[in-house]
This record gives structure tokens, C-alpha cells and sequence, in this order.
């Protein structure tokens, strides 16, 4: 087979440059990477609510028992998309059972639960778990609706890591869709949701 | 796409052509100066900035060092999750290997997230050679590809465009491609972005091949990492159902752990922000979500000749920031254009040398010299590549190169001449005595006689001391 020998070959020709361009360099040892922890007294989750609301964000705190309200005045009047597994009730809204990329084009909002917030640089990360559906359902939809515990919000980006399984397909965001493509100015909202809106709960 | 750096004149002469143009200028002093800013800010944010980019600096070089460890690593991984593994030594075979993926799947059409790799290997061109047209999806290299022009950023590859361009572009360009532009559209930069979610939308619906690079590849976990901004890369990298990422060799991180120190570095040193929109993880094939067959093409295209550079070999740190092109005095003059490359600025001035040797072509040849080596690169670099010694090291290699040549240059007759003059105590002090002696005259040259004419064509004539170092030490201490 011809194609799979012209494949062998490249795979051993670039490890063999590979190991003569390195033939000179000895192995370097790794090092300790600086792990900041926050200010004695700081508060994460309000942190984490100013960061977010720093990208134009909507962002507000509830307890558990205003929950279900909070959302269903969220998506008010909008075609709702739920992932299964969010534990709460959105009144009228679709669970994903595997909608077409076009079905989900039609809908307006989507509701989901995140894995991990990051307070520092105000990041809400989904692990597509649960409660958080395929990747799809929280990208077609205009608006995203995002559950957070108060309890899921970590200080800074090394905590987050720590915390996420690589198994897993992840999503970090930080605020809307946004582009600086022309002339290097702000705008949000392009091709992802245009509007975020984070519920913190407790 | 018919634009190509391909024949670019050497950088003194195209620098000298994009000097001409005011309005070029214009938009980038706006644009360098609004994203410097922003930078600083958010950089400023972090006390310990200094410690995270020598720790970005050093997990890179550690992990170099055993780069045929970790390549083969990370075709375990990838491998074991599912994504079939294929290795490019060069552009044509990279190209080849993606064009024959879309063909497998009759593909007519793949839609594209922003890459450097697959700019450099010129992707685009290569499919459209199979009949196959691929669509850029960010918003700058849309307006890049509408506009049959050339990418002039790493991170903004339209920035030599204002509001105003943009708009004609998609005024004229955009029907041809699939939906038109709004009838009443304006140059509001919210209206444009808008724009181009309109056009590109039925092209992420309807997509069946997605092309992609990658900022990270874990060796350990075989994820792969997207960062970026408008939702454009999660769209290619979710609702095709094939996907191919284009991935240099120098991407690969030993541990998923690393990316920490790398998401920290990027954000800010790129877009000036704390973090970027967003930023997507994946590991092969995930069933029931996102793309079900994976390619991964691991690229070297140079890399290796890059590797093997003692001096230089630190060029392959870089995350593409772009943070170097932004505070660099010269790219901020004559825009990334004139540098002939994917990869403009001081990154580009050093990585194509690197990339593609010196000595061959007189354009990459002319690279090196592109640069006061005010070191402003350096201060910013997230991965702390000393552009300035690497710069240095590659002009000498370019002289080098050159030696043997029949016709020597001006300059190394002019550097013949200072060696024999500066190599013997007498013949300086002959020299000095001379130049003290017509200096009283000189400045008030404008520029040089003769052949001197073209080196003072851009600098000051230096003004001689009246009274050499030596004169002045027999005079004041025998």
C-alpha cells in the first residue's frame, strides 16, 4: 500500500528531524508555575459577578427558592431549549432529544447549568454534562440563560483546571459573542449567543 | 482567492511603497495604539505577570526539548479517543491530506475557523485547486476573503481596513459568496458584525466538513484547544460533521494542567482582555456531540529547521499573541504587507528566516533587518522570545549566506574598510584625525556624497567630535 507507507514515512521522517534538530539541547526540567491565590477576604462570588458584568453581561444573584421565577422572567416570550437533567421547570420549553442545527436556528433561548465559574476573569465553563446538553444547544440559540451555584465559583484559571475532567468536551465563556475585527473595537454579538445572562444562585 | 504574498518585493521596498499610503497609517496608528492600551491594563491587573511569562517561557522550552516524546504521546492520545492521526512535512502534504477528507465526504464547500497553520500552508488556494471552496468564518479574514486581499495581523488580519472599507467590501463582495449584504447597511461596526452573521449563518447550517488549527494540543489527553471570540470557531468545530485540524507540530503541551499558565498568558497579551469569549476543548470523537469523525494533521512545514536553530529555536514558543506586532515601531509604520508573510511583524520577521532558511530568497533574506531592535517585542512577549537576539543571530546568518557572493555588497565593503581601520591603532588614529578635521563641515550636509547618498537617504550624518577620545586623553593626562 502505497499511501500508507508515504504515511509511515512522514511520521518517521519529522520525529527524525525532530530528535537531530534536538541532538545539541539537553532535556530541560520543568518548572513550578506561580499559583495565585486570592486576597485574604475576597469575596469570589461578587468578584465574579463584577467581572461578568464588566463584558456587558447580564448577571444578577437569587436564592434557590426565587430560582424558577428569576428564569422564567429570563426567557420570557421566548422559544426555550432545556438540555435534560436541569432539574427546574421552564414552562414551555423544549428538551433537546437531539434537535437538527436548523431546529435549533428557530429557537430563541437555552437554559443550562455550568460545570465551573472563574471569578477573576469572570468565565463560566460547561463540561456538557448533565443539566448542560451537547454543545450545540447552548451555541444556536440567540440567548443563553446560565444557572451558577454560588458554591461552583473558584477564585482563578488554575482552580478551574484543577476542577475539569479532560474527557470531556468544555466550553469556557466569558461573556457574549464578541469581535474586535474592525478598527480593533468592542462589539458584541456575532455568530454565538448575543446576549448572556448568568443566574447566580445562593 | 487569487491574492498572493507570493513575488513580494523585498521589505525595504515594499515598506517604502506602504509608507506612501496616509490613510494605511491612519488605521493602524488607531488600531495599534487602542489595543496597546488595552493590553496594558488588563496585564497591569496581575502581580505576579513577570513570574506567569517566565513559567510560560520555560514549560514551552521543557517541552520542546522533548518534542519527538510528546508528538508521539500525542498521537496515542488522540488516537485512543478516536481522531485519526496524520503527519505533513510540508504545505502540499498537509494540503493534500485535507482536500482528500472533504473529497471522501463529496464535499463542496468546508466551512473554516481562523488558523495561522492552514494560512501558511495556503489551504484555501489549494482546495479551491480541487474545486472545492473554503470559507473563512472570523470576521476580519471574511472581509480579508471577500476583499481578494491579504491578511496584514496575526490576530486582526483585516486591521488595515476602517469602517468605511469594510462596508464597500461587503456592500460588493458578499452577494457573490452566498447572502448579500443588507440593503441599508451602514459602516456601524455592530451593523457589520451583524452583516456577517447573516451571510455566514446558512454556511454553518448546511456545513458538513469543518477545518480548523488548534492555539494547544495535550499530549497527555490528546484534547485540542480553540481560542477565540465570535462564536465562529464553536460553530465550525460543533455542527460539521467531519473536522480536520491543522496543527503544527510546536502546539503540543505535555499536561492539561499546562493550559493554565497559557490561558492566563493569552487573553491578555492578545485581545486585552481578561479572557476571551470563548474557548473550546476537545478530545477525538464525542458520541451524540459535535463532529464524528476527527482528523488531526500534525505539521512540521519548517518547524524542524526552525528546532534545529540554536538561537532561534526559541521562535517556537510563540502562541500568536500578536502582541510584538502591536507596540513594534516599524509594524506600526508599514503594516503587515510589506513583511511578505502569514506571519508579519517581529514574530514574522524572525519566523519565516526560521521557517524557511536564509540564504535562498532575498525577500525572507531582507526580513531580518526589518527592526531598530528596540526591543519593545521583547518587554511585551507572553513567552519571553528575545526577538532582538534572534534578529541579531539571523543577520549574521544572512551574512553569511552571502560571503561567497562575486559582488560584494556596499555595506560589506563599508564594513572591509571599518575592520582594517579599527583593527589597527594607527590607522584609527590617522582616521580620527581626519574626520575631526572635515567634521567642522559635514553637518551641514544634508545627506552623504556618492555612494553614501542612499545611507543618508533616511538617517542624520553622524557629527564628528572636533577632538578624538585619544587626542583629548594626551592633551588632559601626559
Amino acid at each position: 500500500m502505497v499511501e500508507a507507507d508515504a504515511i509511515v514515512s512522514a511520521r518517521e521522517e519529522i520525529l527524525g528531524r525532530v530528535r537531530s534538530a534536538l541532538a545539541d539541547v539537553p532535556a530541560v526540567p520543568t518548572v513550578a508555575v506561580p499559583r495565585r491565590t486570592p486576597e485574604p477576604g475576597t469575596d469570589v462570588v461578587t468578584l465574579f459577578c463584577e467581572r461578568v458584568a464588566d463584558y456587558r453581561a447580564e448577571v444578577e444573584r437569587c436564592s434557590s427558592a426565587d430560582l424558577p421565577a428569576r428564569v422564567q422572567a429570563a426567557v420570557a416570550g421566548e422559544r426555550v431549549v432545556v438540555p435534560s437533567g436541569l432539574g427546574l421547570d421552564v414552562p414551555d420549553s423544549v428538551v433537546d432529544g437531539g434537535l437538527s442545527a436548523a431546529e435549533l436556528d428557530a429557537l430563541d433561548a437555552v437554559v443550562t447549568r455550568a460545570r465551573v465559574a472563574i471569578a477573576e476573569t469572570g468565565t463560566i465553563v460547561l463540561d456538557h454534562g448533565p443539566g448542560q446538553g451537547r454543545r450545540a444547544i447552548s451555541l444556536v440559540p440567540d440567548h443563553h440563560v446560565c444557572v451558577v451555584d454560588a458554591a461552583q465559583v473558584v477564585a482563578d484559571v488554575p482552580d478551574a483546571v484543577a476542577l475539569l475532567d479532560a474527557a470531556r468536551p468544555l466550553t469556557w465563556i466569558s461573556g457574549p459573542s464578541a469581535t474586535s475585527d474592525i478598527e480593533l473595537d468592542r462589539v458584541e454579538g456575532v455568530h454565538g449567543p448575543r446576549r448572556l445572562h448568568v443566574i447566580v444562585v445562593g | 482567492m487569487t491574492a498572493t504574498f507570493v513575488g513580494m518585493p523585498a521589505f525595504p521596498a515594499a515598506a517604502r511603497a506602504a509608507l506612501a499610503d496616509s490613510q494605511l497609517r491612519r488605521n493602524l496608528t488607531h488600531a495599534t495604539h487602542t489595543i496597546r492600551d488595552r493590553r496594558a491594563r488588563v496585564v497591569g491587573e496581575v502581580p505576579d505577570w513577570e513570574d506567569l511569562r517566565q513559567a510560560g517561557a520555560d514549560l514551552k522550552d521543557a517541552t520542546l526539548s522533548r518534542l519527538d516524546e510528546h508528538l508521539v504521546r500525542l498521537e496515542e492520545s488522540l488516537t485512543a479517543s478516536g481522531a485519526v492521526v496524520h503527519w505533513a512535512r510540508d504545505a502540499a502534504e498537509a494540503c493534500r491530506i485535507v482536500a482528500d477528507v472533504a473529497k471522501a465526504h463529496g464535499a463542496a464547500e468546508v466551512v473554516k475557523v481562523k488558523s495561522m497553520a492552514t494560512q501558511e500552508i495556503g489551504l484555501n488556494e489549494a482546495l479551491a485547486a480541487e474545486g472545492i471552496a473554503a470559507w473563512e468564518t472570523d470576521l476580519a479574514e471574511l472581509i480579508v476573503q471577500l476583499g481578494d486581499d491579504l491578511p496584514s495581523h496575526i490576530l486582526v488580519p483585516a486591521i488595515h481596513r476602517n469602517r468605511a472599507e469594510i462596508r464597500q467590501i461587503f456592500r460588493e463582495r458578499m452577494a457573490a459568496a452566498g447572502r448579500p449584504a443588507p440593503e441599508d447597511l451602514t459602516d456601524d461596526p455592530a451593523e457589520l458584525a451583524n452583516a456577517a452573521r447573516l451571510h455566514l449563518r446558512e454556511k454553518f447550517l448546511r456545513a458538513k466538513v469543518g477545518v480548523s488549527g488548534a492555539n494547544f494540543a495535550v499530549a497527555d489527553t490528546g484534547t485540542l484547544v480553540v481560542v477565540e471570540s465570535e462564536g465562529n470557531g464553536r460553530m465550525c468545530l460543533t455542527l460539521p460533521e467531519v473536522l480536520v485540524s491543522v496543527v503544527g507540530i510546536e502546539k503540543v503541551v505535555p499536561t492539561f494542567a499546562d493550559l493554565d499558565v497559557f490561558l492566563r498568558l493569552l487573553p491578555r497579551s492578545s485581545t486585552g482582555e481578561r479572557m476571551n469569549p470563548y474557548t473550546s476543548m476537545w478530545q477525538g470523537v464525542t458520541p451524540g456531540d459535535g463532529p464524528q469523525e476527527v482528523h488531526v494533521v500534525m505539521l512540521d512545514n519548517g518547524r524542524t529547521r526552525a528546532l534545529a536553530a540554536r538561537v532561534g529555536r526559541q521562535a517556537l514558543r510563540c502562541i500568536r499573541c500578536s502582541a510584538c506586532l502591536n507596540v513594534c515601531p516599524v509594524y506600526e509604520r508599514v503594516g503587515g504587507h510589506a513583511y511578505g508573510s502569514v506571519y508579519p511583524g517581529p514574530i514574522g520577521a524572525i519566523l519565516n528566516p526560521l521557517l524557511r532558511g536564509v540564504g535562498t530568497d532575498d525577500q525572507v533574506d531582507s526580513l531580518p533587518y526589518a527592526s531598530t531592535l528596540c526591543g519593545a517585542c521583547y518587554e511585551v512577549c507572553p513567552v519571553k522570545i528575545d526577538i532582538p537576539a534572534v534578529l541579531v543571530d539571523l543577520r549574521a546568518q544572512v551574512v553569511d549566506a552571502h560571503r561567497g557572493a562575486r559582488l560584494p555588497t556596499p555595506e560589506a565593503l563599508a564594513m572591509r574598510a571599518a575592520a582594517r581601520t579599527l583593527s589597527d591603532s594607527r590607522r584609527l588614529g590617522r582616521a580620527e584625525r581626519l574626520a575631526g578635521r572635515v567634521g567642522g563641515w559635514l553637518p551641514r550636509l544634508a545627506s552623504l556624497p556618492g555612494p553614501g547618498r542612499r545611507w543618508t537617504s533616511a538617517r542624520d550624518v553622524p557629527e564628528p567630535p572636533a577632538e578624538s577620545f585619544r587626542a583629548w586623553w594626551r592633551r588632559t593626562r601626559s
